[in-house]
């Protein structure tokens, strides 16, 4: 009985694996995305569409995943050998990838005028070691946004240029009883609280690492956190933040009960439209504030890259569809939820129409994007800095005492 | 037919069940204790012997002791939770009312339902902005602002253990309810002559006959409940602040996420034995109970 | 019967619509948002029944257009059925013989009780060689190798419910067809297995709920629209970002459909398979 099922089990597999290259004339790829943030999963199959249609021999099938499974996805799939062609990648994950053989090395693909007319700051990206490892694809940071109604309604003329005007106009809005906790954050134990941490630690002017040793938790790394402490215990900040990704910010601010939040530049022509956003048109960005005598405005890098796995059995293919993506006609085109990497994009009335505040607030915020640490570790260390952020935020440690233990936890 | 034809007859049918899980799980668990001894990564290439490094390390890491709690905590609570409602619904199920049959075979509903289901279905309604929970206790004023359940570490595990014990105690419930009918009704019926009180009844009368079932399932709970990996993943992933990091999760962490299959593998071990040991005692449990409840 | 005082008839009615409420209110909040309208979900004070009916939800996770969110979907629905039927037939192929062949010999009946002790492991404790071993065969993200190791955790349970099942068979009237000159086989095909099919579909029930709920396996194992199972494709809607808590409860909804109406019906079946292997544990 068994004899027959595994010769049916092994024969099937036998069969699907000789069958498949030979049943169609064509390449069949294997993409994996994240699902929501920077380009809806709406536009990356239209995008995807379009690039099958122009090259019809190639079939790409698209996976979506949640940010939080991005990493693991990709570093699972290396043990199956008919794993993804294509990844999207983060800025932190190249040091890792590149070390352990992930991704290939696509220096010899990138031309003259991929070097020329892409923003530096996008390079950083998919570089490690003075290699490139793929092309950028999402050219991201945090900015703030404003509810211009609720901001308006508390007699307040500009928004915050620093993170302790944020503080004193969230104040304001709260004693006029307009909302009761304005500002939003992601400080999920995730990520994107590292993130929204980053961007105070650009304001302040601290350094992750000195000398590849843990320097966070002193200076500038230290302020960030308590700067983020300071909010959630003064109550200006939502208690929930605690548990947000960047989604529910956005929810949170699109249904009119935020005043402030820290997110991606997807969030702003998604909250500007009227079909399921209550703030539609109200809605203001500027770049993340600064520190008063330290920083004008503050920025993390949340970039992100498209790359070949070292296991695709079809990398011609799989950069030819990278290109595409990548290219300035197709970021042109789907500039509404993520800003092309090209530098002359920018000037392109076709871009920038409808969204001249974004434009503006990019140009300040893309200048000043800060580096989260280049380790292959990242992900420990990301972890052990999630772990300090959360027990600060709930009390249950100092941020100093929580932001050391992390240092020792961090594995570098 | 000779007895010795019989018998290997009946190792013949059984061995390709045996080959199976030789292959699939026997096989596997011992390369995880030789994995267990090196500095082995996920992929790529053997690594090197490291000796006890890999336990020495987890066993002294405040990581794992913290985690070891938290499961314990996690494990003992819902188990018992679930038992003791179990038993109370069974005991009310056995009972004559209108529309009995129907609650009856309601109670297959939320065990029925998928572990991932029931888990999302739990994180949407303990959503701290637009959940179901917080909407209904505002409204019947119990609470006065809404709260971030699965965001407070005092909360989030006790979250956690009300959507894992609102899934499971049915079972127990339905595992009870049917030795309950095999209780005789003259027994029953006799004790009530002798003028036992209802709590002294159900003590002395009616537990004898539901100690054997309840025995089995409080085992196969326990050990269900110290491996918990799904219902956390998908409603906290652990957190906030590692509060609801369990052990598995803990092992998925060390070897998928951060690649170090080596000592991924030793803590997995040590999860196995502590399994094991629980097991074990509860065998010895399971056995003195059958044997006085005869 | 005894008799009951009315105030105690009123407490036992009360703890029963008590009970009702406590099994039914979050299936009935799962399929109640699958059916709102987005703004109804993220209204303050919520609002608990929508104000129309909004079924297109279901329409878009059930589309099979190419390339879309339903087709991920309905692909994930795909592998979970094939998945759970592959294993669940193996699984019955191993423990017919298996079972039978305890039941009548109890002398090797040791051995079924250490395949059954596997239960107890951890599957993190396989996990890693499962996933190196599986990527050396090739037979990572396939659902012929997750089907492989759903085998494993369906097997002892379809075997002990199968046993259970052939001891209820007494061996006389195995004993007069032998006697008749039915050869083994023979004797099985027509006399035991017809007597033993109740059991058989009960088993493969159990089966097919278990396969169908596994998700750690899936997780590690399955990367995209080949093998990728339902639970894993909930899990990733479920992952925060998606802001549409209905479509998330459409999919739930849509993956406890069929472990639901198997529950329903098999009910009895179920609970006496499940109560069998309890009293005799």
């Amino acid at each position: 009985m068994l004899k027959t099922i595994t010769k049916t089990l092994v024969g099937a597999v036998f069969a699907g694996g000789l069958l498949v290259p030979h049943a169609f004339a064509e390449t069949t790829l294997n993409a994996l995305f994240m699902a929501q943030a920077a380009y809806s999963e709406a536009d990356v199959r239209a995008m995807t569409d379009a690039f099958t249609k122009a090259n019809p021999d190639v079939k790409v099938n698209l996976e979506f995943v949640p940010y939080e499974g991005l990493h693991d996805k990709t570093v699972l799939a290396q043990g199956s050998g008919g794993g993804y062609d294509v990844v999207l990648f983060d800025v932190i994950w190249p040091a890792e990838y590149a070390t352990n053989k992930v991704l290939v090395d696509v220096s010899s693909k990138i031309t003259d005028d991929m070097k020329k007319g892409v923003l530096p700051g996008a390079w950083t990206t998919v570089q490690y070691d003075g290699k490139y490892y793929g092309m950028p694809w999402i050219l991201d940071t945090k900015y703030l946004f404003y509810n211009k109604d609720i901001l308006e309604k508390a007699g307040i003329k500009t928004p915050p240029k620093t993170w302790e005007e944020l503080g004193a106009q969230a104040k304001i809005i709260q004693d006029k009883g307009l909302l009761k906790t304005p500002i939003a954050w992601s400080w999920s134990q995730a990520e994107a609280a590292i993130c929204d941490y980053t961007t105070l630690v650009s304001a302040y002017g601290g350094d992750f690492l000195k000398d590849g040793k843990p320097d966070f938790q002193n200076g500038g790394g230290l302020s960030a956190l308590k700067y983020m402490v300071d909010s959630y215990k003064s109550g200006l900040t939502n208690p929930n933040s605690k548990e947000f990704l960047e989604e529910d910010v956005r929810k949170v601010f699109e249904n009119g009960d935020a005043a402030f939040a820290l997110n991606w530049t997807y969030m702003y022509n998604m909250a500007n439209d009227p079909k399921d956003s209550k703030v539609a048109g109200k809605v203001g960005v500027v770049p993340a504030p600064g520190v008063t005598g330290i920083s004008e405005v503050s920025a993390v890098n949340g970039s992100m890259g498209l790359g070949v796995t070292a296991v695709s059995k079809h990398p011609d293919e799989a950069w030819k569809y990278i290109e595409y993506m990548t290219s300035q006609a197709t970021q042109n085109q789907y500039a509404k939820l993520s800003l092309p990497i090209w530098a002359s994009s920018y000037d392109d009335p076709a871009v920038t129409k409808g969204q001249e505040e974004l434009i503006a607030a990019a140009k300040q915020g893309l200048a000043a994007m800060y580096p989260r640490p280049t380790t292959p570790k990242y992900q420990e260390l990301s972890t052990a800095l999630q772990q300090a952020i959360q027990e600060s935020l709930l009390g249950q440690s100092s941020p100093e005492d929580a932001l050391t233990t992390a240092a020792k936890n961090s594995g570098l | 037919m000779s007895s010795t034809w019989m018998t290997t007859r009946a190792w013949l049918l059984m061995l390709p069940l045996l080959v199976v899980m030789v292959a699939v799980i026997g096989w596997p668990l011992v390369d995880t204790v030789g994995l267990s001894f090196t500095d082995a990564k996920l992929v790529g290439t053997g690594g090197n012997y490291v000796g006890f490094d890999n336990y020495t390390n987890m066993l002294s890491s405040s990581n794992f002791s913290r985690t070891l709690v938290t499961t314990t905590l996690f494990a003992v609570i819902s188990v018992a939770a679930e038992m003791v409602i179990g038993v109370l619904a069974a005991l009310l199920l056995n009972q004559q009312f209108h529309g009995r049959a129907i609650l009856r075979a309601l109670m297959i509903l939320p065990w029925a339902l998928p572990t991932v289901v029931n888990a999302t279905l739990w994180r949407l309604i303990y959503n701290p902005e637009y959940g179901a929970l917080n909407a209904a206790l505002t409204q019947l004023n119990l609470i006065d602002a809404y709260r971030s359940w699965l965001g407070e570490p005092g909360t989030a595990l006790v979250a956690l253990i009300v959507a894992d014990c609102w899934k499971n105690f049915p079972l127990v419930a339905l595992i009870a309810l049917a030795a309950l009918q095999a209780v005789p009704r003259d027994i029953t019926a006799a004790s009530l002559v002798d003028g036992a009180g209802p709590f002294n009844r159900f003590r002395f009368v009616i537990l004898p006959y539901l100690a054997g079932p309840l025995m089995v399932a409080l085992v196969l709970r326990t050990i269900e409940a110290f491996k918990v990996f799904d219902i956390i993943w998908v409603m906290t992933r652990g957190g906030p602040a590692n509060s609801t990091r369990t052990l598995s999760i803990l092992v998925y962490q060390e070897a998928f996420s951060f690649q170090r299959a080596g000592s991924g593998a030793s803590l997995a071990l040590i999860v196995t034995l502590l399994v094991t040991v629980l097991a074990v005692a509860y065998a010895a449990l399971v056995r003195k109970t059958a044997g006085s409840a005869a | 019967m005894e008799r009951r005082s009315p105030a105690f008839t009123i407490f036992i009615h009360g703890c029963a619509l008590l009970l009702a409420a406590i099994i039914l209110a979050p299936i009935a909040w799962l399929f109640i948002m699958s059916i709102s309208p987005a703004a109804d979900l993220a209204a303050k004070p919520l609002r608990w029944w929508p104000q129309a009916a909004d079924f297109s939800r279901y329409q878009t996770l059930l589309s099979t257009a190419e390339n879309s969110a339903g087709a991920a979907f309905t692909s994930s629905l795909r592998n979970s059925l094939e998945i759970a039927g592959m294993a669940t037939l193996a699984a019955l192929a191993l423990a017919i013989p298996a079972g039978w062949a305890v039941s009548r010999t109890p002398a090797i009946g040791w051995s079924l009780s250490m395949v059954i002790a596997t239960y107890m492991l951890p599957p993190v404790a396989l996990a890693v060689p499962l996933y190196m071993g599986l990527s050396h065969l090739g037979l990572l993200n396939n659902v012929f190798g997750l089907a492989l190791v759903y085998l494993t955790i369906l097997a002892p349970f379809t075997t002990w419910l199968m046993k259970s099942g052939f001891d209820s068979i007494p061996r006389e009237i195995e004993a007069a067809a032998m006697i008749d000159g039915a050869g083994l086989f023979q004797t099985l095909r027509i006399i035991t297995l017809p007597l033993a099919a109740p059991v058989m579909a009960t088993s493969a029930l159990f089966a097919v709920l278990l396969a169908w709920d596994e998700f750690f396996y899936a997780l590690l194992f399955t990367s995209d629209q080949r093998a990728k199972t339902l639970t894993v494709a909930i899990a990733d809607l479920a992952g925060g970002r998606v802001s549409d808590y209905g479509l998330i409860a459409t999919a739930g909804v849509l993956a406890a459909l069929p472990p639901v109406l198997i529950g329903l019906v098999m009910q009895r079946a179920l609970i006496s398979g499940l109560t069998s292997g309890g009293v005799k544990g």
